[in-house]
């Protein structure tokens, strides 16, 4: 199953490097990750998101939690939430193909931040499965270059996580 | 000779402010935290520091031949005593030689603090002399570690490393100080802080009710309970707690290979040790119990063997410190997550609170069926006048020292033997390498045990083999007047290896074998020590009691071992407990 854990860090040098040495070192999956200080400086936010049993989650989340420089952390995927991410795509155009790009853009809602007179580069947020639509909307040999930031997510409602 | 940092720096109002150096702020703070034994190796980086430490005499230097000497050594003082042990060694490969002792206290959770120099922080990533990435090598070995990157952070860091290494289930904390910070030019105001929080690491301490009150309802009326603890109990000082606890349910306990001595060897309801070497009504009534009480034991494989079929009949009691150990091998049915101590103590009082007891019908039938499987007499080997049984050899000093002794060990087939044969009453009594199983770890250990005890009986039970891993230490043994006894059961071969090669590899005894062996009493000698040579069975309660007599000498004992004697009882890796196999009969005598 797939899991989003949300977590809080202590923002010092190491900190990302501890998480990412525990999923190598056990064994675990990463399929995505971000990480960035929040609007307390002493903290960052990492979103991660990793697939597993139940029993391979629990042992993960416990062993984050027993990370030193790990401060809170929740499993988003335990509840309703929200999760967003940020793709950037270069795509080659020609001719007729320019507006077709535009109008696929269009109808995923994404904006088009750069062009030049043989490309676009599109600015596309949403949850994983709409960017991977769109890049299956495309001709695959006009994709010049994809950057995706890996999921950011927070759960539904008032409550947030924080110390 | 009293250092002028040691003058003032209290933390009284009103006192002059102390002003010292990064490197004499790293001793002062050894000094407040009530450090006896610094166990290290000069070198570049950490000169500062060992001028600091020149210049005083309270944190007493041992200096060790190698760093992994020194880890050890702090690592068997730590195990003995219950403090932590305290390292310093030098950068690069100082700090490398100590990964193998870092990683070994880590594997066994014993609390140490591993100060490493590090180069001047403006040559970091450089590729300097005497340069690695520290706090990288060692992450994946240590609870935690620290680089410090201020002189001003020397004393927060230290107070931090002693806090995590001691608290919750411990383990080493390496701080690496660049040797610019230790600058003895540099003084800043020194106050060793009183407490230390972290918001993001606060051990649990008391069980939770509401578990507890679950492991009641399963320990009521429980018709074949089962003790299994582990080296939680005597990492958590829990030994007389665990005594009042077994006697109130008056079931079988066994113990792991890091656990003896939680629970005294001669009592009635110790059963012997589990796992792999461990009895057969051990291992039995692990299999055949209905209610399973686990204490500070993490489920090893070398403890449960094949998982499918661990414990098949029963409900698990899982009380661990560490959430992560708990259902991480095995599922507990209910997990209490708290220190040892206070968690018996509270388990035992809502026991009583209500009157919940095993069946009394079910246990007499247990203890009954306990009995039958203690009649296979399983640790029963064939005793001779001349070959010397390494099992035989293991009884003969448990005689001697009146099974009082501190008994270290290396790795393999006289390890097992050792746990099998030496009876421990008592915690911290036995001291090896359960986790990492670290060739090379029984010597040093026994120098940090000596230290801590100096009047105590202190063995260090090893073989041929790994005594060679570490044998330099009989020069610290010697500078410091270490009155060691080292049994050496020499067999001629890396046993243990041997053992598996001629179970599972058709007798092919691949580099298992030592050639060109030195002579050990010529070479006790020439570090200044007393070597005998024991060949025969018949001399050896003899030459054991003439070594111990020598109270301050250390005594290299030689003993030519049965070359042939394997470890049994045996489960082969991957097989289930009830699936054992025992001393052939013609070997068991």
């Amino acid at each position: 199953m797939r899991h989003i854990i949300s977590i809080l860090l202590e923002n010092e040098s190491g900190a990302l490097c501890r998480v990412a040495n525990l999923f190598s070192a056990r064994g675990y999956n990463i399929e995505s990750l971000t990480v960035a200080p929040t609007e307390d400086g002493s903290l960052s936010r990492m979103t991660l998101v990793t697939t597993g049993s139940d029993k391979v989650i629990e042992q993960i989340t416990k062993q984050l939690n027993k990370l030193i420089d790990v401060v809170k952390l929740v499993d988003l995927s335990e509840g309703v939430h929200i999760e967003r991410e940020m793709m950037l795509i270069k795509v080659r155009t020609l001719d007729e193909g320019r507006e077709e790009v535009q109008r696929l853009s269009d109808i995923f809602r994404g904006r088009i931040v750069d062009v030049s007179d043989r490309s676009y580069t599109i600015e596309l947020t949403g949850a994983g499965d709409k960017l991977d639509a769109f890049i299956a909307a495309l001709d695959e040999g006009d994709i010049i270059e994809v950057v995706r930031s890996g999921v950011s997510g927070i759960a539904r409602g008032e409550s947030g996580l924080k110390i | 000779m009293v250092a002028d940092f040691f003058v003032g720096g209290s933390n009284d109002p009103g006192e002059a402010v102390l002003e010292l150096s990064g490197a004499e702020i790293v001793i002062r703070s050894l000094a407040d935290e009530g450090v006896e034994f610094l166990f290290g190796y000069p070198g570049g980086a950490v000169l500062h520091i060992y001028d600091a430490l020149f210049a005083q005499d309270k944190v007493k230097h041992i200096l060790t031949r190698h760093e992994q000497g020194a880890t050890h050594a702090a690592d068997g003082y730590a195990r003995s005593t219950g403090k932590p042990g305290v390292v310093l060694v030098t950068s690069g490969p100082g700090a490398t030689n100590a990964v193998t002792g870092i990683a070994t206290a880590h594997l066994d959770s014993i609390p140490m603090i591993v100060i490493t120099g590090q180069v001047p922080r403006a040559m970091i990533g450089t590729d300097a002399f005497q340069e690695v990435d520290t706090v990288g090598i060692t992450r994946a070995c240590v609870k935690h570690n620290f680089l410090v990157n201020d002189v001003a952070d020397i004393a927060e860091t230290m107070k931090k490393a002693f806090y995590v290494a001691t608290t919750g289930r411990p383990g080493p904390v390496v701080v690496d100080i660049p040797k610019d910070i230790t600058d003895p030019s540099i003084k800043i105001p020194y106050k060793y802080p009183k407490t230390v929080s972290m918001r993001s690491y606060k051990p649990a301490k008391k069980g939770h009710a509401r578990q507890i009150k679950k492991a009641v309802e399963l320990i009521n009326g429980a018709k074949r309970p089962m003790i299994y603890a582990g080296g939680g109990v005597i990492l958590g000082e829990a030994t007389k707690s665990l005594i009042t606890f077994t006697r109130y349910m008056g079931s079988p306990i066994t113990l792991t290979l890091m656990g003896l001595g939680a629970y005294p060897a001669s009592d009635k309801q110790f059963v012997g040790m589990l796992g792999m070497h461990g009895t057969y009504e051990a291992n039995m009534a692990m299999h055949e119990c209905d209610v399973l009480i686990a204490i500070g034991a993490r489920f090893d494989d070398r403890i449960t063997g094949k998982l499918d079929d661990f414990c098949p009949h029963s409900k698990i009691i899982h009380i661990d410190i560490d959430p992560s150990s708990i259902s991480k091998n095995v599922q507990a049915h209910v997990p209490i997550v708290g220190h040892v101590e206070p968690v018996l103590k509270d388990l035992l009082k809502a026991l009583r609170e209500a009157k919940a007891k095993p069946d009394k019908k079910g246990q007499t039938a247990w203890w009954k069926q306990v009995a039958e499987w203690q009649g296979k007499d399983c640790l029963r080997y064939r005793d001779t006048k001349t070959v010397i049984k390494p099992q035989y050899a293991i009884e003969t000093l448990c005689k001697v020292t009146k099974g009082n002794a501190f008994v270290t060990s290396d790795v393999g087939q006289h390890q097992m033997w050792a746990a099998q044969y030496y009876g421990f009453e008592k915690p911290r009594r036995w001291i090896n390498s359960g986790g990492l199983g670290t060739m090379g770890f029984g010597l040093p250990a026994a120098m940090g045990v000596q230290l801590a005890h100096p009047k105590a009986q202190v063995a260090c039970v090893t073989g041929e083999s790994s005594i060679m891993m570490c044998i330099q230490e009989l020069s610290t043994c010697r500078q410091f007047n270490l009155p060691l006894k080292i049994i050496n059961l020499n067999n001629g071969y890396m046993g243990m290896v041997r053992q598996w090669q001629e179970f599972f590899y058709e007798k092919r005894y691949s580099e298992s074998y030592l050639e060109a062996l030195p002579d050990f009493v010529k070479l006790a000698e020439s570090f200044g020590h007393v070597g005998i040579r024991v060949d025969k069975a018949s001399d050896l309660e003899d030459a054991l009691k003439e070594a111990f007599k020598m109270k301050d000498r250390l005594v290299f004992l030689d003993i030519m071992v049965d070359p042939k004697e394997n470890v049994y009882p045996m489960i082969m890796a991957g097989r289930s407990h009830h699936e054992m196999h025992l001393m052939p009969e013609g070997d068991a005598g």
